[in-house]
């Protein structure tokens, strides 16, 4: 064996050990390869703890009728997209809101049907989406993708929330408003394991 | 030869090098949205508790046959809290094995109670069944995904029962669902026997 292919093969057991050495896993978003924006909507896509929410809250509204379902559309990506880029600012305060607030919050009065005027549907919606949004915005600036990021889960949750609160909204049979409820009992029962998890 | 092997070695390592881990959204989570899942379906006494719900609502008609697969749920989960934070049930095994049993013969003898008192009966046997689950539950920083797969799989249970039980609107579907009601009052026999050996 020559010097050369001695050393050759020195620097490859070598690089073999510094390519097995694991490497610490690190929070980080969702990477689609296709930038900042398809990230943000990838990430909000595979994140249960944005979408039930956003979802519930658009249900809400959609059985409330087409003006709340409009009042949804419009609202909840602006305060989405408000609370994003608050929580993507550059020394942004960390958030302490637990999921299951938003669980059991929203999957109780989904499941109660209850009545509620079109004011505080839009309080609510104004409320959650701009915390769940911030603590979003918190992510992204973590993965150092910020802003461009939460443009692109904005435009995920207008697509989401348009498609489901018009679902609620539009003529339906008895039995499929009777399905949303049977969602806001399972987003609530959700809510409760997780303030149990909390507390365990 | 000697230099294409090297480069295989080189190749292989690059190829074995741990890529950073992706969808970290949820760190931590226990055991997965599958686990979660597959956790109610395991147990022949929770799923035929279940199943037993969706068939006494279907043969007790509207408004039971959505008011107990949405207070099940709940209530499910709310005894699956308390068995989290280490509140103890006392005799849930039995209370499980009843449920089989009870729910059973409401189905078997097409028991119509008043609405409240039937909301009772599940919803007793709900936190039954939710403690259960609930001190089994494998220990994680997040358990979201696996809370998600736990109540869904309760639910679609459930919609299994509503669904069996839509046979009730003709006359062999009612003896037919009476049947099923024995044998599920069977089962809840069976884990009786096995919750008192």
């Amino acid at each position: 064996m020559t010097g050369g292919a001695r050393i050759l093969r020195r620097a490859a057991a070598a690089a073999a050990t510094l390519a097995l050495l694991p490497k610490g896993a690190q929070a980080h978003l969702v990477e689609t390869g296709l930038g900042p924006v398809y990230d943000g909507a990838a990430h909000f896509a595979l994140s249960p703890e944005d979408y039930v929410p956003i979802v519930g809250l658009a249900l809400l509204a959609g059985l409330r009728g087409k003006d709340q379902a409009r009042l949804a559309v419009l609202l909840m990506p602006l305060a989405w997209v408000i609370g994003g880029v608050l929580g993507s600012l550059p020394d942004a305060p960390a958030l302490a809101a637990p999921s299951w607030t938003a669980f059991l919050i929203v999957g109780g009065l989904v499941t109660t049907d209850l009545r509620l005027p079109i004011a505080v549907t839009g309080a609510l919606i104004v409320a959650l989406a701009i915390v769940l949004g911030y603590a979003n915005g918190l992510a992204m600036a973590a993965s150092g993708q910020g802003a461009r990021a939460v443009i692109g889960s904005t435009a995920a949750i207008f697509v989401l929330v348009t498609l489901v609160a018009a679902l609620a909204a539009g003529p339906t049979v008895a039995w499929i408003r009777i399905a949303w409820r049977v969602v806001g009992s399972w987003t609530a029962a959700v809510g409760v394991l997780l303030l149990g998890w909390s507390l365990r | 030869v000697k230099s294409n092997a090297t480069r295989l070695v080189l190749a292989l390592a690059l190829a074995t090098a741990p890529s950073v881990a992706q969808a970290h959204a949820q760190v931590a989570e226990a055991t997965g949205l599958l686990t979660g899942f597959l956790h109610p379906l395991t147990g022949l006494d929770h799923i035929i508790a279940m199943v037993a719900v969706g068939l006494w609502g279907a043969q007790l008609g509207a408004p039971a046959i959505w008011m107990l697969p949405v207070t099940f749920p709940m209530v499910m989960a709310f005894g699956a809290f308390l068995g989290l934070v280490g509140v103890p049930v006392p005799y849930v095994e039995i209370g499980i094995a009843l449920s089989g049993v009870l729910l059973g013969a409401a189905v078997m003898t097409e028991s119509r109670p008043p609405l409240v008192i039937a909301a009772a009966v599940v919803a007793l046997f709900a936190i039954c069944h939710g403690h259960a689950h609930g001190v089994e539950l494998p220990a994680g920083t997040s358990g979201l995904t696996y809370s998600i797969g736990f109540v869904v799989a309760t639910g679609l249970l459930h919609a299994c029962g509503i669904g069996i039980g839509t046979i009730h609107r003709w006359s062999y579907g009612r003896l037919a669902l009476r049947a099923l009601g024995g044998l599920i009052g069977m089962g809840g026999l069976f884990f009786l026997s096995q919750a008192f050996a």
